[in-house]
């Protein structure tokens, strides 16, 4: 199964939660740490990098000696990465998003495809956690090519779980969307509230399972369980708030170290992910006899 | 007119608390919510919604059945993985048009997106640009850089001192979108591995494209030597430390209440933001 975490907001506990998860299992487990634009779960794995591989892009590459300057490789660009002026083509590579309509559609096959270093994967291991990190160069603007690499080295037959970026737009939907199920982690703030329900709209648009982690729990105040058992959405952990868990991130703790007792219900969120989410296919399947 | 963008690389260190402090503290500040994706301003400043314009931008595919022949050459030209069984689907298309271009029989049909909706608004503190996309709708770099402008344009018209930007988080498009071109950013960082690792990347960003930035710790006492490691890292990039605040639990309470944290505390964390401001206006 391939699990997702997210959360609308940002800093409320997707990758402490991540974490936590990937080293409450007894069994092997992937993580796969998608919030390439800051990514942070290596200070809590502490995995031994094993190899760093370098992901590109492909952005296009004009011979001057074959183009006649006739422009439609600009006529079909969506994203004015490519600009016929004269004789002379211009290419803007930080605006390519490296669809290959421009190369496609040359008539003088005056465009090749050259690759472009946008950021890298570490790959390592920490006793029985696969980890690989997405990094995403900084300088480049579009993340979610680095993410479909990152998420690439997911095994079917392994429990992967993905540590996603924050928002609700392109690289969100990009990391989230072949994920079999989500678990959204947010605090019981007002700002927690309202982008948990966005990012629940969106999961909703993708069609996939969820549930939710309530992190900084203060026990005053109900909204998110308030808002989750009016919505009958399953409500799996509340993660207390307490100093030793913030003094113990800022130095790169795991939340396991900090609060062994939630140890037992953190190993025990993937098999209840999967239980929602063959029950969902059950009660689809029942609906379609 | 002075610009200042507010963003912090890590998410959830609390950009939008201090700009919505700023904001009181600013007096007559025109205000922009450019964290598009999770914008929380709002929450705090009980906009009074004035105008509201529909965001359109990009494009996506939709294959009119009747007219497909199943070739299945849009499939195989995708790199978007977008079009399975001779459907579309809407999440994943990138808009590129490659597969609408190269249908032999032209099936393909590429409408423009509605991707969301912009607002100007009254509240207490001046007037608010802000906006909202729709779930899973792509293109929020232009929507950013759509709230700026329509802000600069009312902040230059009402010769405003300030122009507040609340910022995204990360260092991707919509945080270059929310950067260029402004006169001084603040990057609220805490004390911690994940918040010294990132402020690094986003003084990195900030450094390439040339703008001013000052860096601010919340919560520093959660961590007091790695807030003296950030400060120093921050000056070793051309940053400049503009101030502490503690951990407070007014904060929270502040956002509860949807009120600014300076606008009902005089405790510890605002006076350090009532601080913090008044060294940012002396910086820029």
């Amino acid at each position: 199964m391939k699990l997702a975490i997210a959360s609308g907001k940002g800093g409320t506990g997707k990758t402490t939660l991540s974490c936590a998860i990937a080293l409450a299992q007894t069994e092997p487990v992937c993580l796969l740490d998608c919030d390439v634009e800051e990514p942070n779960s290596h200070f809590f794995i502490q995995p031994e990098i094993e190899r760093t591989e370098a992901v590109f892009s492909l952005v296009p590459k004009v011979d001057e000696t074959k183009c006649t300057g006739c422009g439609e490789c600009g006529r079909v660009c969506q994203f004015s990465a490519i600009i016929s002026l004269g004789k002379k083509t211009m290419v803007f590579n930080e605006l390519c998003h490296s669809c290959g309509a421009c190369a496609r559609i040359c008539p003088t096959h005056a465009i090749e495809e050259v690759r472009k270093p946008i950021g890298s994967l570490e790959i390592g291991r920490k006793a029985g956690v696969r980890f690989v990190s997405g990094r995403m160069d900084v300088g480049v603007a579009m993340s979610p090519p680095v993410i479909r690499a990152t998420l690439k080295h997911a095994v079917e037959t392994e429990l992967t779980l993905v540590d996603c970026p924050p928002g609700t737009s392109c690289p969100f939907v990009t990391a989230v969307k072949g994920c079999d199920a989500v678990l959204l982690v947010t605090e019981p703030t007002p700002f927690g509230l309202h982008d948990l329900v966005l990012a629940i709209e969106t999961i909703r648009e993708l069609g996939l399972p969820f549930a939710v982690v309530v992190n900084r729990a203060n026990g005053e105040q109900n909204r998110i369980s308030d808002y989750c058992a009016a919505e009958n959405i399953p409500l799996l952990l509340q993660i207390p708030e307490d100093r030793r868990v913030a003094e113990a991130y800022s130095r790169g703790q795991a939340l396991t170290t900090a609060m062994p007792e939630l140890k037992t219900a953190l190993a025990s969120i993937p098999q209840q992910m999967k239980d929602l989410t063959e029950g969902r296919k059950e009660r689809e399947a029942a609906a379609c006899l | 007119m002075k610009e200042l963008i507010i963003i912090s690389g890590k998410g959830g260190t609390g950009k939008t608390s201090i700009t919505a402090s700023f904001a009181a503290l600013a007096e007559c500040a025109v205000l922009a919510d450019c964290d598009v994706d999770a914008a929380d301003l709002h929450l705090v400043l009980e906009p009074t919604i004035r105008r509201r314009e529909t965001f359109t931008s990009g494009r996506a595919a939709e294959i009119r059945e009747v007219d497909c022949t199943q070739c299945g050459l849009c499939e195989t030209i995708c790199r978007f993985d977008a079009i399975h069984d001779f459907q579309v689907d809407p999440l994943s298309c990138e808009g590129c048009g490659a597969c609408v271009e190269f249908c032999p029989v032209k099936a393909i049909d590429f409408p423009e997106q509605d991707c969301g909706e912009w607002y100007v608004s009254a509240t207490r503190h001046g007037e608010m640009v802000h906006a909202r996309m729709h779930p899973g709708a792509e293109n929020s770099g232009k929507l950013v850089s759509l709230v700026r402008q329509e802000a600069r344009k009312i902040a230059l018209k009402q010769n405003s001192g300030f122009l507040l930007v609340d910022g995204p988080p990360g260092i991707g498009c919509p945080v270059i979108a929310s950067v260029t071109g402004a006169d001084a950013v603040l990057v609220v960082s805490e004390p911690t591995l994940s918040g010294e690792h990132d402020l690094k990347r986003v003084l990195q960003l900030t450094n390439h494209f040339k703008i001013p930035a000052m860096v601010c710790i919340n919560k520093w006492d959660i961590n007091p030597t790695m807030t003296e490691r950030i400060e120093t890292l921050a000056l070793s990039l051309g940053a400049k430390p503009v101030g502490r605040i503690p951990y407070d639990a007014a904060v929270t309470a502040a956002q509860i209440n949807a009120r600014a944290l300076v606008e009902d505390s005089d405790g510890h964390a605002a006076t350090a933001v009532r601080m913090t401001w008044s060294t940012v206006c002396s910086t820029m």
